[in-house]
């Protein structure tokens, strides 16, 4: 069959989001999307009705018909139906996992990587190690109701008795389910093989217990790929089917519903695999930020539970300090009456800023939010540790361990944001300087963001098993990212190394698609936007004395880049970038910034 | 007519409250149908699992896992004392020998011969639901609790801290704009519910725990303050756990905000009945919002009853509350709901409302207005 249409939604907690991909002139292209609330909770208990609300939506803005009566057409007919139609949900908030391993920073890592790699939020990493005295793990195995364990640790063959001694306290936790109470807690044991029987033994009763392979089948590699998928398998098997509607819609759709954020994982996965590069992508929602990255062909996903815009902005003041919010509002602000406000928005989480005052202020927050929940991907995307490294003489002086981060802002090619703060801004520019200040991307890297959060339905697209199917949607799922996904803001050039003011660090000759050429500069301290629409653009990057773009301290770049809505930004503000702790020297500073991307309206009289 | 959906807050003068008073585990409905009954009574009990302690006889004893259960000196099922002894190897010669004994109260679980841990658990712990309102049951839940009914005032507010409580309703300011200060709080309020208009400071909040008040329902509270009462930082906004003797209900939010005149005029019309609070917050999906409740008797109702699950979208003439800036707090009434989109200061494209504010129209967006519902 070929692949001319395929239906996509969505099922967030709030929102069900549709697209429709169709075949166009032999390219596939985003054709229509329409949304409508999501309805799992009271009084619907049926995520379907928002589903069929949100093609209903698609259906007329196409003008075909793709409904009949409740029922999704599929396959095409003619005119009618699409060919094939999927789904991802978080919805009834999201996957929520507790895993477990014998040693915290190896097994246990591991786990946590398996699970948040497959969408879900990790509730608690349970250690042989971790600290905790049996009844301690015990009451917390019990408040927490996870919707699913997953239970590793050991190396096969290796000891069994830790592995199992986790077995006991989850059997005398007897955990109950989060979702209904009349099944038992599915949890996944992926540990030491040679303590399967055991393991059956404790759990197989009072548990849906799944054997897998291990995690961690020796200590120097890890394998993660089998308890993915058997996360996926049981999400569908179990914790879906408690939801309301959800049995429906997995009879509607072609292929698994895959949880929200593993499909965005995926895409992503797939398209630094596509393209050779590095990527960074987040998502910022109002509870949480999700980050997603790929390095040395190594996916990571790390959830910050508790960094958010909304739900949980007061969360993000608490961690990053209110001076840390504060340096980067360009006035002077009462910091009760600022406290204040941000609590009222935590209370009131679906208000928006109306006054220019409140958007600056909220665009600060997120900076936070996004830098520390960057933090915590790269404390988690490492290395994997507890294993022997053959040394050079260098490595020794450097005395880096296993365990370091794979994340090096040097190295990232592409970073991609998506969530209200980053997709919905007034300007493109604020976008970009809240990337650009959140992550301090090193050298040259493009910015992006995924306006209309399409990347969840194209992960799923990406993963279509059906034979006759699959290799179609894959070209669709590259095609729609590249074409309609993604709106390109540009590129932040930002050499490296310590410098003062009126240093100059970096001169750039750019070659335009229509051949004009543009020399630039940019001194210590200052930002240039320079105005380029997406398109190739050589450029030739000198950096000044002792500094580094990519190759090295002092050595030049000839290179192609790629402007934007934003076009192309070099950021002479040094790595780390620090902000002067003077109120009257920061707020000039920010100021000049702002309008150096044009990034504000007008910003006197503010505060 | 044009019409949006707003989350509001209830503020209703008589309305039919239902209350789900459900155990965490499945346990006894100690009540029937139909029976009538007061705040104290209990509703339901069960017994939660007992905790559980694990004790490692294998490394206690120094031998192997396989070797536990031979050792052991009480099977799988026995209840066992604290300090009594379960397990006892053989010594040498009968000589040298080393024990295990029991660390609490309890019933062995578990003897494992593969970890060599012993499993003990304590003995269970009761449980008791009470009815937190008076009323009627109108339905048992077999073996998971009920529902009572009953009729009376409803109101919401937007943020609160401490659990449930309750007492007689104390208005003690003159007006809506009046803080609550240190002053008004004396020992006649232990166990009551004071009113009080636009704020209290933490300092006065902090004598109506020492006076043993029973709940506080106040306009305005400092967001900062909160640290102070919780001992952290409140980041997210779900609370009900805190072991608080007086429960706090705030109605309008942080800051100095004085309380909805709506909300105020029908607190000091039930000046003196005995009121239920209940100051649990969580603002998440499944959002629940603090609230105060006084059930009425026959003789006090006046039989022109609103449904308060029944939720209205805002319309023009309906009153709504601003609640972000600049306008925040304000009250004002719905002139129109234009269907295009309208760019804000911001430069925020978004759907408006016009608003009429002390006899002046304002825009603001749909998303900054609460529905105050009435009745």
């Amino acid at each position: 069959m070929e692949l001319r249409s395929i239906l996509a939604t969505d099922c967030g907690s709030t929102t069900t989001k549709a697209i429709l991909i169709e075949k166009i002139d032999g390219e596939f292209r985003l054709s229509v999307r329409g949304e409508a609330p999501t309805t799992v909770e009271a009084p619907f208990e049926d995520v379907t009705k928002g589903v069929l609300n949100a093609v209903m939506e698609v259906e007329e803005l196409a003008g075909r018909k793709l409904l009949e009566g409740d029922n999704i057409i599929t396959p095409r007919s003619g005119d009618e139906g699409v060919d094939i139609y999927i789904s991802t949900s978080s919805a009834g908030g999201g996957l929520q996992m507790m895993v477990a391993g014998v040693v915290k920073g190896m097994t246990g890592e591991s786990a946590e990587r398996a699970a948040l790699g497959a969408g879900s939020i990790v509730m608690d990493v349970l250690a042989s190690n971790d600290g905790r005295k049996p009844h301690e793990k015990i009451t917390r195995i019990r408040q927490l109701r996870p919707d699913m364990i997953l239970l590793s640790g050991g190396i096969d063959g290796g000891t069994t008795k830790h592995v199992v001694e986790l077995a006991e306290i989850l059997a005398a936790a007897n955990p109950k389910p989060r979702l209904g109470t009349n099944y038992k807690l599915p949890v996944i044991y992926a540990g030491n093989k040679n303590a399967s029987d055991k393991i059956e033994e404790t759990l197989g009763k009072i548990t849906d217990l799944d054997l897998t392979e291990n995690i961690r089948p020796v200590l120097e590699r890890e394998n993660l790929k089998p308890s993915r998928d058997k996360i996926h398998d049981l999400f569908m098997e179990h914790v879906m089917q408690q939801a309301p509607g959800y049995k429906k819609l997995m009879e509607w759709t072609d292929a698994p519903i895959m949880p929200t954020p593993g499909a965005v994982g995926a895409l992503i996965e797939m398209v630094a695999q596509k393209e050779n590069i590095s990527v960074v992508g987040v998502d910022i929602g109002g509870a949480t930020t999700d980050i997603f990255s790929v390095f040395q062909k190594q996916f990571n996903r790390t959830v910050s539970a508790n960094l958010g815009m909304s739900y949980s902005i007061c969360n993000v003041l608490a961690e990053s300090g209110l001076s840390n919010v504060l340096r980067w509002v360009p006035f002077d602000i009462d910091e009760k009456e600022l406290t204040n406000r941000i609590g009222n928005k935590m209370i009131r989480p679906t208000t928006v800023p109306q006054s220019l005052e409140e958007l600056v202020i909220e665009q600060a927050i997120a900076r936070e939010a996004l830098r520390l929940s960057f933090i915590q991907h790269k404390a988690f995307a490492v290395n994997l540790k507890g294993v022997q490294k053959e040394r050079t003489i260098s490595d020794a002086f450097e005395q880096t361990d296993s365990g370091e981060s794979l994340v090096d802002m040097m190295e990232l090619d592409l970073l991609v944001g998506s969530g209200g703060v980053l997709s919905h801004a007034p300007r493109r520019e604020q976008s970009a300087r809240m990337l650009i200040d959140a992550f301090l991307p090193e050298g040259i890297t493009q910015l992006a963001v995924d306006s209309i959060f399409m990347m969840p339905q194209l992960g799923v697209m990406a993963n279509i098993e059906k034979e006759a199917l699959a290799q179609d949607a894959r070209t669709a799922a590259i095609e729609v990212f590249e074409k309609d996904c993604l709106i390109r803001l540009g590129t932040c050039i930002a050499p490296v190394g310590l410098s003062k003011p009126g240093a100059t660090l970096l001169h750039a000759e750019l070659t335009l698609s229509n051949g004009e050429s543009q020399t630039h500069e940019i001194k210590f301290g200052d930002i240039v936007r320079i105005e380029v629409p997406y398109e190739k653009v050589n450029a030739k990057l000198t950096p000044g004395k002792g500094m580094d773009i990519g190759a090295g301290k002092n050595e030049p770049i000839e290179t192609a880049i790629f402007g934007g809505v934003v076009g192309i930004v070099l950021d002479g503000r040094g790595r780390p970038l620090e902000i002067s702790s003077d109120p009257n020297q920061r707020i000039a500073d920010l100021k000049k910034w702002s309008e150096a991307v044009n990034e504000y309206p007008s910003l006197d009289g503010l505060g | 007519m044009a019409h949006a959906y707003t989350p509001g807050l209830k503020v209703l003068h008589e309305t039919k409250i239902n209350k789900e008073r459900r155990l965490p585990l499945k346990g006894t409905v100690t009540v029937e149908q139909g029976t009538d009954i007061t705040p104290d009574d209990i509703v339901a009990k069960t017994d939660l699992p007992g905790n559980v302690q694990m004790v490692n006889v294998a490394n206690q004893l120094n031998i192997d896992a396989d070797d536990v259960k031979e050792a052991m000196i009480v099977t799988e099922g026995t209840a066992v004392n604290k300090n009594e002894m379960i397990a006892e190897t053989k010594g040498l010669f009968g000589l040298f020998k080393s024990n295990v004994i029991a660390p609490v109260d309890g019933t062995i679980e578990v003897i494992s011969e593969t970890t060599g841990q012993v499993v003990i658990r304590e003995a269970p712990i009761p449980v008791e639901v009470d009815a937190y309102m008076s009323g009627t049951i109108k339905e048992v839940i077999p073996e998971e609790g009920v529902i009572i009914e009953s009729e009376g005032v409803f109101i919401q507010g937007i943020f609160g801290i401490g659990g449930e409580s309750r007492g007689s309703l104390e208005v003690v300011t003159d007006s809506r704009e009046d803080e609550i200060t240190e002053e008004m709080l004396s020992s006649e309020l232990e166990g009551k519910i004071v009113v009080g208009g636009s704020f209290i400071s933490l300092k006065a909040y902090k004598k109506a725990i020492q006076l043993k008040v029973a709940g506080i329902v106040v306009g305005g509270f400092n967001y900062f303050d909160l640290e102070d009462i919780l001992g952290y930082t409140l980041g997210v906004a779900i609370t009900g756990s805190e072991d608080l003797i007086t429960s706090l209900i705030v109605t309008e939010g942080y800051g100095k905000i004085r309380m909805g005149s709506q909300t105020f005029d029908l607190l000091k019309e039930h000046h003196g009945k005995f009121a239920s609070v209940n100051g649990a917050t969580q603002i998440r999906a499944g959002v629940i919002r603090p609230e105060i409740v006084v059930p009425l008797s026959e003789d006090q109702l006046k039989g022109d009853h609103k449904d308060a699950n029944a939720s209205e979208g805002i319309q023009a003439g309906s009153l709504v509350r601003v609640i972000r800036a600049p306008y925040f707090g304000r009250m004002g009434k719905v002139k129109d709901l234009p269907s295009e989109l309208r760019k804000m200061e911001s430069e925020t494209m978004v759907r408006v409302a016009i608003i009429e504010i002390d006899g002046e129209n304002v825009e603001i967006p749909r998303a900054n207005l609460e529905m105050v519902e009435t009745d």
